[in-house]
């Protein structure tokens, strides 16, 4: 038996997602208020009900979320930050204490992670040893929440208010990564990774070790670019590329091949305007004419840095 | 081939701008139809997998309260005094400063700054100005570069920082592919292996840092020859 488990953290998501939905359906001058309630409280049920509702209504449920989010019923009410002048009394108030929550949670995960995994009463288990990260970063999470209000002398109100306004800042691209690692389950499922694998192995000798590599780290760039998120295109390649070659075929270390295949991922994404939030967004926040200067600045990086990453690959992923 | 239907309506939708979240949901359906799958096999996919994945929005959901209320209570501003207090006095070795806060704050799991909450209200601006400070008024050319350096900085420090920890979305994606592979790989070898390429990305902004700086200290040494800015 576990006493802490990683279900009851989805609740507490669940729960304060709902919550959240609570307070927009009460605001009255939101522009959106029933249709972005909706969608939060629709995501909160996803938390809660995950394992109570059958997979197929959630399915649906996820579809309605798409539709509230495209049609332009997800939105924020223009927010009421605080002035400038209150937040810098506040800094010179609080002076360094300030970063004290903030270093709290990964101080928590990492202590949490190493130890809370391995209490145990007999078949009585503090926390699931298999979701232990997870719950540690709750705990930290929720532990620097505590020590912030203390710090800061903050309500819980002011802090359900805060929590609100950089979530609703998010709005619905808060879903996407999971909307996208469903897609990759998709592609999984259907075969796209064997097919993307045909073509690669039809075109490029991956017998040879170092052009297996070559073709993992080059089809997660490309991908990515393609896509404009590395973790869509990791399902896919590696499944598809990095698992039968360079795993099975040729007896890589997974572990490697995952952590620099990613960042091989991540030059695809320096170089694509499809990464908008990463590329395009900030050329326009920085009131620059040309669209793409961001990209241009980077192009160099990338290349760099992914010619190195196939480098290290093949150095390091048949050794260890 | 026909299977790879989603991908090409990805990179269709991505380009003609609709709505991310229903160019993926369609790429999935036209996926899971062209798979032979019917509709609700397709909707108890999209339902499982979307459950399944949980892990990646928790982290960040449970997170916003206490982050919204540092900020709320002058995170952001106590940086800028100390960040201020350093000497960095060109505009390459403030972008370098801040990739730097960046790619070391984020590999602990602590996500400050960002385009919108540091970039244009901090880096860029400070950065424009050490260069002033040195050269004078700057050319149009330089105010670009330095400005699209500093996105740059803040993307190469949160993109190459982030896999060093382990409770973000892309170690946490890797482990969830292993597992439903059958396969038990360790996060914290998997966030190791992301230290390597870490440094050399520092390395590569460096020296773009470097580049940065030089080519301002030339349009300004051109533009004192050619007797002041036009």
């Amino acid at each position: 038996m576990k006493i802490i488990t990683v279900e009851a953290c989805y609740a507490v998501v669940g729960l304060y997602l709902f919550v959240l939905a609570g307070r927009i359906a009460g605001e009255r001058e939101h522009p959106r208020r029933w249709g972005s309630a909706m969608f939060w409280a629709l995501l909160g049920v996803t938390f809660i009900g995950a394992n109570l509702l059958p997979s197929t209504l959630v399915g649906y449920l996820v579809v309605a979320m798409v539709v509230l989010a495209a049609t332009g019923q997800v939105s924020r009410v223009a927010s009421h930050e605080a002035s400038r002048e209150e937040r810098l009394e506040h800094a010179d108030r609080l002076k360094n204490r300030i970063f004290w929550p903030a270093l709290l949670i990964p101080a928590t995960a990492v202590v949490g992670t190493l130890v809370l995994g391995e209490l145990h009463i007999g078949d009585v288990w503090l926390v699931e040893p298999k979701q232990v990260t997870l719950i540690a970063l709750s705990l930290g999470a929720i532990l620097a929440l505590l020590v912030a209000m203390r710090t800061t002398g903050a309500s819980v109100g002011a802090s359900s208010r805060e929590g609100s306004r950089l979530l609703q800042t998010l709005g619905w691209s808060l879903i996407l990564p999971q909307m996208l690692a469903a897609l990759g389950g998709i592609f999984a499922k259907a075969g796209v990774g064997e097919v993307v694998a045909g073509l690669v192995a039809q075109a490029v000798p991956t017998g040879v070790p170092w052009v297996a590599v070559l073709a993992y780290c080059g089809g997660m760039a490309l991908f990515t670019m393609v896509m404009g998120n590395a973790f869509a295109a990791f399902a896919v390649i590696t499944g598809g590329i990095g698992l039968p070659f360079i795993v099975t075929l040729h007896g890589g270390n997974p572990a490697i091949m995952a952590a620099i295949g990613m960042l091989s991922g991540y030059c695809g994404t320096l170089l694509t305007p499809m990464a908008a939030n990463f590329n395009l967004v900030p050329a326009m926040l920085l009131e620059l004419e040309d669209k793409h200067a961001v990209i241009k600045a980077q192009v160099p990086l990338a290349l760099v840095i992914f010619a190195a990453n196939v480098i290290l690959m093949i150095v390091l992923v048949y050794r260890f | 081939m026909i299977k790879l239907i989603g991908v090409a309506l990805i990179a269709a939708g991505f380009a003609l701008r609709v709505n991310t979240l229903l160019v993926v949901l369609a790429a999935g359906l036209a996926t899971g139809f062209a798979a032979g799958f019917s509709l609700n096999e397709i909707m108890a996919m999209i339902g499982k997998y979307f459950t399944d994945n949980r892990a990646m929005t928790l982290p960040i959901v449970l997170m916003l309260p206490v982050v919204g209320l540092l900020e709320r209570y002058g995170l952001k501003e106590r940086a800028e005094v100390l960040i201020r207090r350093s000497k960095a006095a060109t505009a390459g070795r403030v972008i370098l400063l801040y990739t730097a806060v960046r790619q070391i704050s984020i590999s602990l799991g602590v996500s400050i700054g960002g385009h919108a909450g540091a970039v244009r209200p901090l880096v860029a601006p400070m950065a424009e100005a050490a260069a002033r400070g040195r050269g004078g008024e700057l050319s149009a050319a330089s105010v670009v570069s330095i400005r699209a350096h500093a996105a740059a900085g803040e993307n190469i420090g949160n993109f190459f920082g982030e896999d060093i920890f382990i409770a973000v979305g892309a170690i946490l994606l890797m482990k969830g592919f292993f597992e439903a592979q059958g396969m038990n790989v360790s996060v914290w070898a998997m966030a190791l292996w992301g230290i390597p390429t870490a440094f050399i990305a520092f390395a590569a902004m460096w020296w773009r840092c470097q580049m940065l700086d030089r080519r301002i200290e030339r349009t300004a040494a051109d533009n004192a020859k050619a007797g002041g800015v036009q």
